[in-house]
């Protein structure tokens, strides 16, 4: 094939190996499924191998996960290759996954897009030179509720205005881990400017209800 | 069984059936690119879709079963638009490139777009491109043009059994690859071209040479291994321009080796084109007539017991046949067609044959193999035997190196003793064996090429006659060869006759001066160091080993070049046809022992093939029911008596060059490069 990871500009590493933490991980995750079926367990795997490498998965880590797995090469390959949450090619420390789907779209993730080009001086699909941002697209992530919303590692920002985009990146830039879920303070998925309908349940009560639930 | 109409005929199938096999059982064509009947179903190319009443949609005929009461229409509006759709999106991303493409002329794709293509394209957009990749020394990719049918996946997978091939990447950007630009570890990718519906996997060394219509075709049948597939010969003028599988379910399905379908340009090079004479140390050469009293004036007051004849791996039943009569004639009683120097018991057919059929293998729940690798001695024999492992239920286990068999199986020993365990039942193994209700054995050539041949041959019988392989209703005594011409030769009767020597007598004698003339009939994988000074002629087609240690050289004809029995290693007699002429003054191979005959003044008495035909039905009837397995009866063969500790290896070093056709093709060449050197230097057992 052109290999998974041949279009991209860094050399590929040699070898991969899963740290001893990660390999009992991988044991636990194994276990889950029956004997002869452990292939099963290939996503989740590759997870575990896209983390340990800093957010993306080189052919030799496919080919680690293949062996554990007893699974021809080229199996993982195809799923590796088929699912684009897998990174086939290096990332920033930081993962900006705008998504531009059309709710997202129609709710401004344009600007949100055009903020981060603006911002870190890159085109989607690139890295910052000192690697630590990559910008990308993606399609829906699934909280149009919310939108538009932007992915930064395992963290949603819900609610994403230009201003909010900035003040994001300023803080990651400074090593900070700026608060994810809404940006406006919005409860999960309620109404902007609070209820129109069952206004007898207060804020104050939905809130305790909410809390009830978090327990 | 489920009852069912299709275009108002009625038709009751088998349960399971899909509504495509019943459209084909009742002769109704259905467009189909990822349905292969020999492949699973994955019903991705949605060009089978037929029509069923209360189904909401067109429905793809080759993944819906047929069920009671369903009434089918293969060929209404709805049918015809849903079709002309499903090529339309096809053809989107297929380069129109016909007029360069090797498949134009019996392209799958380019056939139904004749039925069901729109007449000009409605898609403005640009159309995507795709990187070839590498698949090895067989395989040309040209992968823009690959419809993503799958089928090449699926065979490699389930039938070669080598999972080298996937497609990466989704929906658009789907590829199909091999995994970062490997060959393809195969002996069968040939098939890969076979299978696929367009010309994205082509055949590398048939690229641009030849155009399917100018091709004359003739049937007939393979030579380079002992499993005798059944090809089709296409030949342009005097050249064969390429070799393809012929279907024939009882040996070897559709598929063929690699070997077998790339080894024609071999039929090219090293020509044996005229007779040859041997003077002052150098062969000049010479007519069919001086050749042929240089032969008459060694053999002048020869004695017979110091005359004998060996013939090779590629020799017809008629060459053999009539040269044992010849020798016969001469009063000499040492030939032999094993030239490898395999020793078993000749005198019972059930002793050298593959009893059960090679599709019988599909019946057996328990298989031994025995000192052999059957992915190179009989590629097609172990793509059954994976057949088999995928059915499932199905134990294997083997008696001599551990190899990369496409399936898995234990190595249970290594050599004899193992044998002599099953036989006294003290091997863990013959639980299996006793509980098996159709055992079978595979005895390779590993286990007869050795001095105590006789007595492994013995062994393996008990180990049959212990575990119930020779009962009335299953034969599971089976015996792999690796050359074409041996069970023929054996048939024919070229063996040693009363008080004759075998091949390793020849060979002794030969050296030791007591043989003073040796007829080597295509005979090239001998130790021609030890003719000695014997006066050796040569009869064969190519200049190999053979050739150039003999006196006198007379041209035959290569197996697709002469009209002539062969029989497979089930003892199947097969016809092979004439597809293109002997070069120069080439002869077909009896006819050279016929005319020779004439000039030694002892005319054998056949003058044309159908009389020798009819000899040689009188000498043995098999050959009279050609395509046919006659059934060997059962009798006690080999010799029982000590055995050797040494381990089972197998005969063959390299599966791509056995003979002297493949050792003087390039395609062979470019396959032992690619494949077998990096194989045996990984693994360390070369040199």
């Amino acid at each position: 094939m052109s290999a998974p990871a041949s279009d991209h500009g860094h050399a590929e590493p040699t070898s991969f190996t899963f740290s001893q933490e990660n390999l009992e991980l991988a044991k636990r995750i194994i276990a889950k499924y029956p004997a002869g079926k452990q292939a099963s367990a290939c996503m989740p795997l590759l997870d575990v191998a896209q983390r340990q490498n800093g957010g993306w998965l080189p052919r030799v880590a496919m080919d680690a996960v293949a062996d554990l797995l007893g699974m021809p090469r080229i199996r993982v390959y195809e799923v590796a290759t088929f699912y684009t949450m897998y990174n086939k090619n290096k990332v920033g420390r930081h993962h900006i996954q705008v998504c531009t789907t059309t709710p997202c779209w129609l709710r401004g993730s344009d600007d949100i897009v055009h903020t981060c080009k603006k911002k870190l001086g890159i085109e989607v699909g690139e890295t910052t030179a000192d690697g630590q941002f990559t910008l990308g697209e993606v399609e829906c992530s699934g909280a149009c509720v919310n939108a538009p919303v932007v992915q930064i590692g395992d963290d949603y920002y819900e609610d994403v205005a230009p201003e909010h985009m900035e003040r994001i990146l300023d803080a990651l830039a400074r090593g900070e881990t700026p608060k994810p879920g809404s940006q406006t303070g919005r409860q999960s998925s309620e109404p902007v400017g609070g209820p129109t309908t069952l206004k007898a349940f207060t804020t104050a009560q939905a809130d305790a209800t909410t809390a009830q639930a978090d327990d | 069984m489920p009852k069912l109409t299709i275009d108002g005929i009625e038709i009751e199938v088998e349960p399971g059936t899909s509504i495509l096999q019943a459209c084909e059982q009742l002769g109704i064509e259905i467009p189909r690119f990822c349905y292969h009947e020999r492949l699973s179903v994955p019903a991705n190319c949605r060009m089978c879709l037929v029509e069923m009443e209360r189904a909401p949609k067109p429905v793809a005929s080759c993944a819906m079963p047929c069920g009671d009461g369903m009434v089918v229409r293969t060929n209404s509006e709805t049918v015809l638009k849903a079709r002309k759709g499903v090529m339309e999106f096809l053809l989107i991303n297929h380069p129109l490139d016909c007029p360069i493409c090797d498949q134009g002329g019996e392209c799958d794709l380019q056939d139904q777009a004749m039925a069901y293509g729109f007449d000009r394209g409605r898609y403005g957009e640009n159309k995507r491109a795709v990187e070839d990749k590498y698949m090895g020394p067989v395989i040309k990719t040209i992968m823009t043009r690959c419809i993503h049918c799958t089928r090449c996946i699926r065979f490699i997978n389930e039938v070669a059994g080598v999972p080298d091939v996937g497609a990466v990447y989704r929906g658009e950007h789907m590829e199909i690859t091999t995994f970062v630009e490997k060959a393809i570890g195969s002996e069968l990718s040939g098939n890969l071209a076979d299978v696929c519906p367009v010309g994205a996997l082509t055949h590398k060394p048939y690229a641009f040479t030849a155009r399917p219509w100018e091709l004359r075709k003739t049937e007939t049948v393979d030579v380079l291994d002992a499993v005798g597939s059944n090809i089709r010969v296409d030949a342009r003028g005097p050249e064969v321009m390429r070799v393809l599988p012929r279907v024939n379910d009882d040996i070897n399905e559709e598929w063929l080796s690699d070997k077998s379908r790339y080894s024609y340009d071999g039929l090219k090079r090293q020509r044996l084109d005229r007779p040859y004479i041997r003077q002052n140390g150098k062969l000049v050469p010479a007519s069919w007539t001086e050749a042929f009293t240089a032969i008459a004036a060694r053999l002048k007051g020869l004695s017979g017991n110091r005359i004998a004849a060996i013939s090779g791996d590629l020799v017809d039943v008629e060459a053999q046949f009539a040269l044992k009569e010849l020798l016969s004639r001469l009063g000499s009683t040492s030939l032999d067609c094993r030239q490898d120097g395999a020793r078993f018991d000749t005198s019972v057919r059930a002793g050298y044959l593959f009893n059960s059929g090679i599709a019988g293998i599909e019946k057996a729940d328990v298989i031994l193999l025995v000192g052999t690798n059957p992915r190179w001695e009989g590629t097609l024999v172990n793509a059954r035997i994976r057949k088999r492992y995928l059915a499932g239920g199905v134990t294997i286990a083997s008696i001599g190196e551990q190899r990369d068999l496409t399936y898995p199986y234990s190595v249970i020993g290594s050599g004899p003793e193992t044998l002599q365990q099953l036989v006294d039942g003290s091997h863990a193994f013959s639980e299996t064996l006793r509980a098996a209700k159709n055992p079978m054995v595979i005895v390779g050539m590993g286990a007869f090429q050795r001095p105590d041949g006789l007595a492994v041959q013995a062994a393996a019988r008990l180990v049959g006659e212990v575990y119930g392989m020779f009962r009335d209703d299953w034969s599971g005594f089976n015996v792999l060869h690796t050359a074409a011409a041996r069970v023929g030769g054996i048939e024919a009767g070229f063996v040693p006759g009363e008080g004759g020597r075998d091949i390793h007598g020849i060979l002794d004698g030969a050296s030791k001066g007591e043989i003073d003339f040796v007829y080597l009939l295509g005979a090239d994988e001998i130790d021609t160091a030890k003719l000695g000074n014997a006066f050796v002629v040569y009869q064969g087609h190519h200049g190999d080993a053979g050739a150039h240690r003999a006196d006198v050289i007379l041209p035959g004809a290569a197996y697709t070049e002469k009209n002539a029995v062969y029989v497979n290693t089930e003892g199947r007699p097969q016809l092979a046809r004439l597809a293109v002429f002997p070069p120069g003054e080439a002869r077909e191979d009896w006819k050279i022992v016929r005319a020779l005959s004439e000039v030694l003044g002892t005319t054998l008495p056949f003058d044309t093939h159908g009389q020798l035909r009819q000899r040689l039905m009188a000498a043995n009837p098999i050959f009279g029911a050609v395509g046919e397995m006659t059934p060997a009866s059962w009798a006690p063969f080999g010799a029982q008596g000590p055995m050797d500790t040494a381990p089972f290896v197998t005969p063959i070093t390299n599966f791509y060059m056995t003979d002297p056709i493949s050792r003087a093709s390039v395609t062979m060449a470019n396959c032992t490069e690619a494949l077998v050197g990096p194989a045996q230097e990984r693994t360390g057992t070369h040199g």
